[in-house]
């Protein structure tokens, strides 16, 4: 069992509405160290695979299946072992 | 005319198409369930508005895949037409029958409100009663209609005239107080190349009653009725 951490985000070129009012609030909060701050989404998943590799090429699939829109969003991803189960 | 509706779990302007087809329009129509894999025998498909599965993931994202979608690709790819308003343009995007995607708005707010289209491209299905750069007053209701598509997109949007409205002022002017969303050059609905398919994200189904306080979404209903007739 692989678990598999996927990380979505708008693209770099797409502007990020909910993004720049966050850092918005974080300024008028006093954090003005904080720049250029994206929101996005995390899946955090189990699959089966034979190998690290296998679970790699699904979680691609996945991602270009479904998970991510390729037109304004792009992703990255970890995958570990899940020795647990 | 011909025509259905097709019905998602979260589709909640299924009933005002409905309406505003046989009751307006006097047309012939009927509710189609997204599980079913085939199309009744219509002219006309007409994907509506609502919160398909929620919204969940992305607008449109999930209701893609509903089995009846393979057959709107199918009725879409035959030349015939399709309408995709709201969540129902937003579906059309994500199936892939429309170019771009859809952003929050750059409000962050649901935005329920009239506002003016000027119709850009009276030469097609959608569109052929109506005069060129005629202004429309209809309703929009999202919180997902900033449009976006890369430029190069855009281009090939601009050149090949598939950009059929805009939001403009109430004198017809662009202007960024007039863009309710913040979408790409004010795009409010495009068409395909081929041009048998639009999205909009405004309600014509909303506007075609004298009663609604407008009934310009009659206008669109009537010229896929000439172009079909």
């Amino acid at each position: 069992m692989y678990k598999a951490k996927i990380n979505v985000t708008l693209k770099k070129s797409v502007f990020d509405p909910q993004g720049k009012t966050v850092l918005d609030a974080l300024h008028s909060l006093g954090f003005q160290e904080a720049s250029k701050l994206r929101v996005g989404k995390f899946f955090d998943l189990n699959l089966k695979a034979k190998s690290e590799k296998e679970a790699e090429k699904e979680v691609r699939a996945m991602c270009d299946k479904l998970l991510v829109n390729p037109v304004i969003e792009e992703y990255e991803f970890q995958i570990e072992e899940d020795g647990k189960s | 005319m011909n025509a259905c509706v097709v019905v998602f779990p979260g589709s909640n302007c299924d009933e005002d198409c409905w309406h505003a087809l046989r009751d307006v329009m006097k047309s012939k129509v009927t509710y189609v369930w997204h599980k079913e894999s085939v199309l009744p025998k219509v002219d006309l498909v007409v994907v509506p508005g609502g919160f398909s599965y929620g919204d969940y993931l992305r607008t449109g994202a999930i209701a893609r895949f509903s089995p009846i979608m393979k057959a709107v690709v199918k009725h879409a790819e035959s030349g015939l037409p399709v309408i995709g308003i709201c969540n129902g343009f937003q579906i059309l995007l994500e199936t892939g029958l429309l170019p771009g995607a859809m952003l929050r708005n750059r409000s962050l707010r649901f935005v329920c409100k009239h506002v003016y289209l000027r119709t850009e491209n009276v030469k097609t299905i959608f569109t052929n009663r109506l005069k060129p750069r005629k202004l429309l007053n209809i309703p929009i209701a999202h919180g997902e209609g900033n449009y976006y598509c890369d430029s190069e997109t855009l281009k090939r949007l601009q050149t090949g005239n598939q950009i059929v409205f805009r939001y403009v002022s109430e004198k017809g002017a662009i202007n960024e107080g007039s863009n309710p969303n913040g979408s790409v050059d004010s795009i409010a609905g495009i068409i395909n190349d081929k041009g048998n398919v639009l999205g909009m994200m405004p309600h014509p189904e909303r506007a075609s009653e004298d009663i609604l306080g407008s009934y310009d979404g009659r206008l669109i209903w009537e010229s896929i009725q000439t172009h079909l007739n």
